[in-house]
């Protein structure tokens, strides 16, 4: 079995931050997710869309989001994602520790250069 | 019903993410479009950015699935599709199980049938049958049981008691039915108050016999059984009420009672009051069985202390008659032995089905190994596959659980054949079963039987595949990739698990076959009894009863009996004819009492009771029963009341050393009655069966003076079982020409329990000969399985060992010598399992004692016949594949590496 193209990309469990991260803003559909998610990186991050629908998935079936029918900005049917209050504690916990992991990355690459 | 709305919520979800993932791809192409590319354009473009929608959505998909069960079921489907590659492999194994769990399952049905649930009756914990023994009785052992109750003691017990809530006393009969159809005997159930009531089933229709039923002088009522009530009435409810002729006297019907209804193993089509007239009892009379229902909490421990009170109660409330001691019971040391009544029903048929099971058991287990062994081999070949997927990161739990999900659908497909197999096993049960088996003929497949069948497919499919599935499952990944499994380090490991199995598989055969002829020998020991009867094929017996409403001068009774057997005798083809109140094996209850011997001295002790019959002249000429001593009782001693008496040898013996001494001597019943003549002596009658000890006999005359009533009164056999020599006996022809020899005497008498000697003497054998045939099946079954056991293993240890041999040969090894080689490891697997089986067998033989006759249960002769059998099997089952590696071409055997 192929390995996940955001593996490569991303940290593991960093997808389902930033698909968290940014519905907390506002409830978005599928791909106005991953044109938010390329915005609010400077294109730094894009999201597969390989990716992104088997993770909604995921997360849909943990509990971390609930969807809804709606329609999209141009007036067409679509799902809309939020998160749920057991979605912001995932994401609060993992922001956490991954903040804390990046700490300490970040200081073992200092020492490195010094 | 989660995973139901699971299902729908499901569907729901897919639709979902179609319709998200269009949108995406709608947004994109119209985005494309704005920035100005062709509609064409955008979408290969947005298609190429999105990649396969068609995978996505199935991976999106996927996290809802339930990953186990599906997979499972893929695993399901590729067992299938590995299993009809290789269909030789596959018939072989199902057909194994099928057998297997269809023996187990028809043996368990009647097991569950006949013995854990045989009471229907409600709380059948509470129920006992009131028992006594009296060791003070001397030879009251010798044929009968136990004590049953008087008629006197029932009146003592039923008021006296502390402990139970209802006891009553029965007893079996036959009644002659008249005026319904063509004359009938049918069989009667005679109950007393407290009977019904204490087995507490409602009737179907109508009421119970109540107590009012029970005074002599009061209502004449009967109940019906369900099968009585069908044949005779149909079913009609309008029957109760209705009155019908039972030994020539009108009774009311009042009652019926529901389907398989018995009173514990005894089947009636009546059910009649006793009807004692409590003021005229005595206290001898001992020929009723006693049931009672225990109140809640009492143990059979204290209803055996209340009866054992109330003994002596009973011993002052009444007499044997004027002038007679009533504490003379005293000497007989009357003691209560209650036992469930559960125990009364199954008997000691218990032990057969056990050792059935337990058999079957075996042979189910002996088909196990050899599946496993089968399936062994079968992982062998795959080692190579195996071993790659382990290598390529396939867990261990998902390689074993592929091997036992093959081999529980191997278990499931055998169990589905086996409910077929059981459904014919039961039929085949039901027809060839002792008769004495409890509620055999109501033995079908239940739900419990089909819940055992699910259990034991199940539970086999593990067993037989948990072996390949712990040796593959944690092989090392990359162990066995090359080499192909040939070499012999690993060959030899192999080996060895199935080399434990021959092992296992000799050791449980040698139990089964040792089982098996035990009772093959048991059943030659009982052929060989002599029976006190000869050529039982030609001998046609049936019984005629004569009841006191319908002719009650004894005196007439004998005339109208040897006026049948002069017409009986008139038949062409017949060469003798007599008739006896009991004849042999025919389970009739027999009477009893004491018998003193003229000169001899009892010292305050009471002499040994002994068996009773009545005989005509000529019956023991007809039976075949040898004439030791002496001579026949003639029709003019019957007439003239002579005071003559015929004695079996083991009582002339053991009274007067020889049967030729003991003609002219005197004996008689009580101390006030004459002494009577022994004018002849015959031989020996295993009365019981022919496992059972022949019971010392008096055979009086059948017209003789009643010894219980103080003034002489004539009491005749007015039950008697006619004996016909005829070599036309069992005919269709000659039995209408004797119904019309009978009624040309007096055609209100019904002929029953027709049937040739040769039938009773099988039916008295049918359950030695029922364990027989299973044991025989089962054994046989075991050396087969055990024989293809060995050859499985040696063949298989001959192909993996080609090379080895080949090199062998090269090397200048005699063809002889391999045979041998492969031979005498056969041996030593028989050997061991032959040890470990004979160390089993005579332990577990010590259980099936009781079924054993005339031979030990360690038989000298079968330890070593059956031992020999399987040792010979087995060098047989080796040599084939032995010689078969003899004839290797070493080159061959080396350029196949």
């Amino acid at each position: 079995m192929a390995k996940d193209p955001e593996r490569r990309d991303l940290f593991p469990g960093t997808l389902e931050i930033l698909i968290l991260q940014s519905l907390r803003l506002r409830p978005m559909h599928g791909y106005a997710l991953v044109k938010h998610i390329k915005q609010a990186s400077d294109s730094l991050l894009e999201v597969e869309e390989g990716s992104l629908y088997p993770a909604l998935q995921r997360m849909l079936k943990a509990g971390w989001l609930e969807s809804e029918a709606g329609t999209s900005a141009k007036g067409r049917p679509t799902r809309i994602f939020r998160p749920t209050a057991a979605g912001i504690r995932h994401l609060e916990r993992e922001v956490s520790s991954f903040e804390k992991m990046f700490t300490g990355i970040t200081r073992v690459l200092a020492t490195a250069k010094a | 019903m989660q995973w139901l709305a699971q299902l729908f919520s499901r569907r729901r979800r897919y639709d979902d993410l179609s319709v998200s993932i269009q949108e995406h791809l709608s947004e994109r192409i119209e985005e494309l479009m704005e920035e100005g590319m062709s509609p064409q354009e955008s979408e290969r473009t947005a298609r190429r950015e999105f990649g396969n929608v068609t995978l996505v959505e199935e991976r999106s998909r996927e996290v809802w699935q339930w990953t186990k069960l599906e997979s499972i079921v893929a695993d399901l489907r590729f067992a299938f599709r590995r299993l009809r590659k290789s269909p030789g492999f596959a018939v072989t194994v199902i057909l194994t199980l099928a057998i297997g769990i269809g023996a187990n399952t028809a043996v368990f049905t009647v097991l569950n049938r006949v013995l854990i649930k045989p009471l229907p009756y409600p709380e059948p914990d509470q129920l006992v049958s009131v028992w006594l023994e009296a060791p003070g009785a001397a030879g009251l052992a010798n044929f009968t049981d136990g004590l049953h109750l008087s008629s006197s003691m029932y009146f003592t017990f039923s008021e006296q008691n502390r402990t139970f809530q209802s006891l009553g006393v029965w007893t079996a009969d036959s009644a002659n039915v008249t005026g319904l159809a063509k004359p009938e005997e049918v069989r009667a159930a005679l109950v007393s108050d407290g009977v019904l009531e204490a087995l507490e089933v409602p009737p179907l229709a109508g009421r119970w016999l109540s107590q009012a039923d029970q005074q002599p002088h009061g209502a004449k009522t009967v109940m019906l059984s369900y099968g009585y009530w069908q044949r005779r009435f149909g079913g009609d409810r309008s029957a109760i009420g209705r009155t019908i002729t039972i030994d020539s006297q009108p009774r009311e019907i009042v009652g019926v009672m529901p389907r398989g209804f018995r009173l514990a193993n005894q089947d009636f089509d009546l059910l009649a009051p006793l009807a004692f007239d409590r003021n005229h009892q005595k206290l001898a009379g001992f020929g009723f069985q006693g049931i009672a229902r225990l109140k809640p909490g009492v143990s059979i421990a204290q209803a055996d202390a209340d009866v054992t009170r109330m003994i002596p109660i009973w011993m002052d409330s009444f007499t044997n008659g004027p002038g007679t001691n009533p504490h003379f019971y005293e000497t007989w040391k009357i003691t209560p032995a209650l036992r469930p009544l559960k125990q009364q029903v199954i008997g000691n048929v218990g032990n057969v089905l056990w050792v059935v099971m337990a058999t079957i058991g075996l042979v189910m287990l002996i088909a196990c190994t050899n599946v496993a062994n089968l399936l062994l081999v079968r992982a062998d070949a795959r080692q190579q596959e195996l071993a790659i997927r382990a290598a390529l990161g396939a867990g261990r739990g998902r390689i074993a659980r592929e091997l036992l999900i093959e081999s529980v659908l191997l278990g499931m497909i055998g169990g589905l054949l086996g409910i077929g197999v059981a459904y014919a096993g039961l039929r085949l049960l039901t027809a060839i079963g002792p008769s004495d088996l409890p509620r055999l003929n109501e033995v079908f497949l239940d739900a419990r039987s089909l819940g055992f069948t699910l259990i034991l497919s199940l539970l086999s499919g593990f067993l037989f595949g948990a072996i390949p599935a712990l040796k593959y499952s944690n092989m090392r990944a990359g162990a066995d990739l090359s080499g192909g499994g040939r070499t012999a380090s690993t060959g030899h490991q192999r080996q060895h698990s199935r080399n434990l199995m021959v092992v296992a598989q000799v050791a449980m055969a040698l139990v089964l076959l040792i089982s098996a002829l035990l009772m093959i020998r048991t059943f030659q020991a009982l052929r060989t009894v002599e029976p006190g009867f000869d050529d039982a094929r030609h001998l046609q017996t049936l019984r005629i009863t004569i009841p006191d409403s319908l002719v009650s001068d004894p005196q007439m009774v004998t005339h109208i009996e040897n006026n049948i057997a002069d017409k009986l005798s008139a038949i062409a083809g017949v060469t003798s004819v007599g008739f006896a109140a009991a004849m042999p094996m025919q389970g009739i209850d027999p009477n009893w009492d004491e018998i003193r011997i003229e000169g001899k001295s009892y010292e305050g002790a009471d002499p040994p009771l002994r068996l009773f019959n009545s005989v005509s002249p000529g019956y023991f000429h007809t039976a075949g029963t040898r004439l030791v001593a002496g001579r026949d009782v003639t029709w003019g001693d019957i007439y003239d009341l002579r005071q003559v008496v015929i004695v079996s040898e083991n009582f002339a013996r053991e009274s007067w050393g020889t049967p030729t001494a003991a003609v002219g001597k005197h004996l008689r019943q009580f101390s006030n009655m004459p002494w009577v003549e022994v004018i002849g002596v015959v031989e020996d009658v295993r009365h019981n069966g022919v496992d059972e000890k022949a019971p010392a006999i008096i055979y009086w005359p059948a017209l003789i003076n009643n010894p219980y009533t103080p003034k002489p009164t004539l009491d005749a056999a007015r039950s008697a079982t006619f004996a016909i020599r005829s070599d036309r006996a069992g005919t269709e022809s000659f039995l209408t020409e004797v119904q019309q020899a009978v009624w040309s005497v007096n055609a209100n008498l019904p002929l029953a329990s027709v049937e040739t000697m040769q039938d009773i003497y099988s039916q008295s054998l049918a359950r030695t000969s029922f364990t027989l045939v299973m044991l025989a099946i089962a054994g046989t079954m075991a050396l087969v399985l055990g024989v293809i056991g060995i050859y499985g293993v040696i063949s298989y240890a001959v192909s993996q060992r080609t090379r080895e041999i080949g090199i062998r040969l090269a090397l200048g090894a005699q063809k002889g010598e391999l045979k041998w080689m492969f031979v005498r490891s056969a041996l030593v697997l028989t050997g061991i399992g032959v040890a470990i089986g004979v160390v089993a067998a005579a332990g577990l033989m010590q259980f099936m004692k009781s079924l054993l006759f005339g031979i030990s249960p360690l038989d000298p002769l079968t330890y070593v016949a059956i031992p020999f059998v399987l040792v010979s099997s087995a060098v047989v089952a080796s040599y084939l594949p032995a010689r078969r590696a003899a004839t290797v071409d070493p080159v061959e055997a080396l350029r196949a590496e």
